[in-house]
């Protein structure tokens, strides 16, 4: 028989009631689909997100500064592109062989999406072009990396990664303005550069902190550990949206008149210091995955205490705390909503700014799916993106590779 | 030897250290706190908590009018996180095990969807999720006549009516009075949605630790038990699950204490739960410091209170060794 065959009969129909059950399933699945198709191709207005896809990108930036914002986009798809390029060009095995990254599948499907994404959502025909260019600059420098980087001098290649902080502080200069660039506000910023704004500064700050709580939870000194206890608790006990409360209204209580900081940054120091006391539970559990006799035998080797950690514990305790840290920082990516329910203008409060315009009245279930969409995708990216870190940091795929 | 090297003095140093830093950082923000408290004449007092709210709650199990104190309107709102959370405890973990036993179907369609569902609901923000059932699903219900009827049970948008004993102990259902639901017992739109969008999250990440705690019982128990002739549902009931209950009931506890603390979303979709009554309390009052003090310490009760019963019952599924 055809093995394709088998293997539906096998799954589907391999006992009376499994039979029944999934023609069920298949009735339900296909008329449930259908009535969401007709839907979203006949009854949908799309307008809306057409409309404000500005506004659901930015918020309210002032339109003469966007070209700032162009800029900063194209240089993370420069990053992006050198960085693929160099793993690319330094491959290793995973356990079962396969060489990773491998294939040039990722980057047809990434040129065939931003090929056809801008022009299916119906985008500007300026905007397309830049995306298109933009998607061309990856694909090139990735090429070029690849083609390139492993000639360049060992020195410089071990300068490249420290280019991703540089990175960061000048998209911040860029984003906010300095310099002698115009100030924009941060009650200016909002839509999607809000959210990733907010959970990209809280990802970067949690993660050191959430590691020395870890490490004080583990700690031999009573002090240390019963204060890192009492934090982590504490903050895990209560709900996000009362901790933004907190941060809203006593803040400004807490600190010396005027020196409460802005309200965006108010939120995004709070889900920092949330988000801290979860990643430190995870990387506890990675470190508690990390054999006694690892820091012994550092110290016996004359390295101290710090040394035996920072080079001998941490590598292995973090890449075992991997998969649960990713998968705070998907939760984060997630609280991220809670903010428009403090007034903040990130993706889902200007989703409410957008409904509450009497042109697009009632455009919920199109709002709400669009934005659905666009989070699964982020989350989802992360996730793959954190299986394929796994497989690279994997210690029996490097033994086998080198 | 110099005292940095003294492993005896070095513990000491280091904890006064970081005492003196955090006891710092304290009298700063405290001394910060009365000063600034002082000059807004907010200092600390419970006093207000006696006076009249003035505002009312839609819908209570604990009687209130806006005429009576702010703690018997803080107190309803507890009431109506309590039972939204009793409600959303009973259906995720229902829900959950459904489909944590579901992803070892034999049948690989159910086994798909079930693995479709977690990555769906897991990848979405839970606040997007409850916008959606309460503005997208619920507010679009049909009322009067055209209502969603089952037997004892009509969906509306006014609501949710079901069938209860009536005056002198009838059974009644939902009836209509001039084109308007009545029945004896009614649920509003915004308690369902709410109630439903827990549900459904809590379920995904409950069905998760449900597969876990079945994938860690041996295999040899399945083939163990189907060789004795059990069917497939009876080995997991009867063999399975007891075995896998032990890894499980840790994991629920957490998806409970988030599922308690993901409760105060409500005020989302205009859900009158404790936060939601809190808000209001601080918008009247000005009162940041005692709101905030409140709710926190009521969260961490609830919190508490759930980790002290799953305990009780963790003690009772593990098995006790020979």
């Amino acid at each position: 028989m055809n093995p394709l065959l088998r293997r539906l009969r096998q799954d589907l129909f391999a006992t009376p009631a499994d039979s029944l059950l999934s023609i069920a399933l298949l009735a339900i699945l296909a008329s449930g689909s259908t009535a969401f198709l007709h839907w979203a191709f006949s009854r949908a207005q799309w307008a809306v997100i057409q409309a404000n896809s500005t506004l659901f990108a930015l918020g309210r930036y002032p339109i003469e500064q966007q070209w700032r914002l162009w800029l900063l986009t194209a240089l993370l798809a420069a990053a992006a592109g050198i960085g693929w390029g160099m793993l690319r060009s330094h491959p290793r095995t995973d356990r079962s062989g396969r060489l990773w990254p491998a294939n040039d599948r990722i980057a047809a499907l990434l040129l065939l999406l931003s090929l056809a994404l801008p022009w299916a959502l119906g985008l500007a025909l300026p905007i397309q072009l830049r995306w298109w260019a933009l998607s061309g600059l990856l694909l090139l420098l990735r090429w070029l990396a690849g083609r390139f980087g492993p000639g360049l001098p060992p020195a410089l290649k071990r300068l490249l990664p420290l280019g991703l902080p540089l990175l960061y502080l000048i998209g911040m200069l860029l984003i906010g303005g300095g310099l002698g660039l115009a100030p924009v506000p941060p009650s200016e910023w909002g839509g999607l550069l809000l959210t990733l704004l907010q959970a990209s500064f809280a990802i970067l700050l949690c993660f050191p902190l959430g590691v020395l709580l870890a490490l004080g939870r583990r700690s031999d000194l009573p002090l240390l550990r019963w204060g890192s206890v009492i934090y982590i608790e504490f903050i895990r006990g209560a709900p996000l949206i009362t901790l933004l409360f907190l941060g809203q209204n006593m803040l400004g209580f807490l600190l010396p008149g005027g020196m409460a900081p802005e309200r965006v940054w108010r939120a995004a120091w709070v889900l920092t210091l949330f988000a801290a006391a979860y990643l430190a539970e995870a990387v506890r559990s990675g470190l508690a995955a990390v054999p006694r006799g690892q820091v012994e035998a550092a110290r016996s080797l004359g390295l101290s205490l710090p040394q035996a950690f920072s080079t001998v514990v941490l590598p292995q305790a973090l890449r075992v705390a991997l998969p649960s840290m990713v998968g705070q920082f998907i939760s984060l990516l997630q609280d991220t909503t809670l903010l428009s329910l403090i007034g903040l203008m990130e993706l889902l409060g200007t989703a409410r700014t957008v409904m509450a315009n009497p042109a697009f009245l009632g455009k919920n279930a199109e709002v709400y799916l669009t934005l659905a969409v666009l989070f699964w995708c982020c989350c989802a990216a992360l996730g793959l993106g954190s299986r394929a870190l796994e497989r690279r940091l994997d210690p029996a795929a490097v033994v086998r590779s080198g | 030897m110099p005292w940095w090297r003294n492993r005896v003095v070095l513990p000491w140093v280091i904890q006064a250290a970081v005492a003196l830093t955090v006891l710092v950082l304290i009298a700063f923000l405290l001394g910060n706190l009365i000063r600034n408290l002082t000059a807004a004449g907010l200092l600390l007092s419970w006093n207000w908590l006696g006076q009249p709210a003035g505002f009312d709650i839609a819908e209570t199990l604990l009687p209130f009018d806006a005429s009576q104190p702010y703690w018997r309107g803080l107190a309803a709102g507890l009431v109506n996180t309590l039972r939204v959370v009793l409600a959303g405890l009973v259906g995720s973990t229902l829900l959950g095990t459904l489909l944590g036993m579901a992803s070892f179907s034999s049948n690989g369609l159910l086994r798909g969807l079930t693995r479709a569902y977690v990555e769906i609901v897991r990848n979405i923000p839970l606040l997007l999720q409850l916008v959606f059932w309460y503005f997208v699903v619920f507010l679009s219900l049909p009322n009067g006549t055209a209502a969603i009827q089952l037997p004892g049970v009509v969906l509306a948008k006014s609501g949710l009516y079901l069938a209860w004993f009536g005056e002198g102990l009838r059974w009644l259902g939902p009836y209509l009075v001039n084109g308007v639901w009545q029945a004896p017992l009614r649920l509003s739109v915004e308690f369902g949605a709410l109630l439903t969008g827990l549900v459904a999250y809590s379920a995904a990440f409950i069905a998760e630790v449900v597969r876990g705690g079945i994938a860690a019982v041996a295999k040899g128990q399945w083939e163990a038990a189907s060789s004795l002739g059990l069917s497939w549902f009876q080995t997991l009931r009867q063999v399975v699950l007891p075995q896998a209950l032990r890894v499980i009931v840790p994991g629920l506890n957490t998806q409970y204490i988030s599922l308690a603390k993901n409760s105060a979303l409500a005020v989302a979709v205009g859900y009158t739960d404790l936060y939601s009554v809190a808000e209001t309390t601080l918008n009247q009052t000005g009162r940041a410091v005692e709101v905030v003090l409140l709710l926190l310490a009521a969260y961490l009760v609830l919190d508490l209170f759930i980790s002290l019963v799953m305990n009780g019952l963790n003690r009772l599924v593990q098995i006790r060794e020979r």
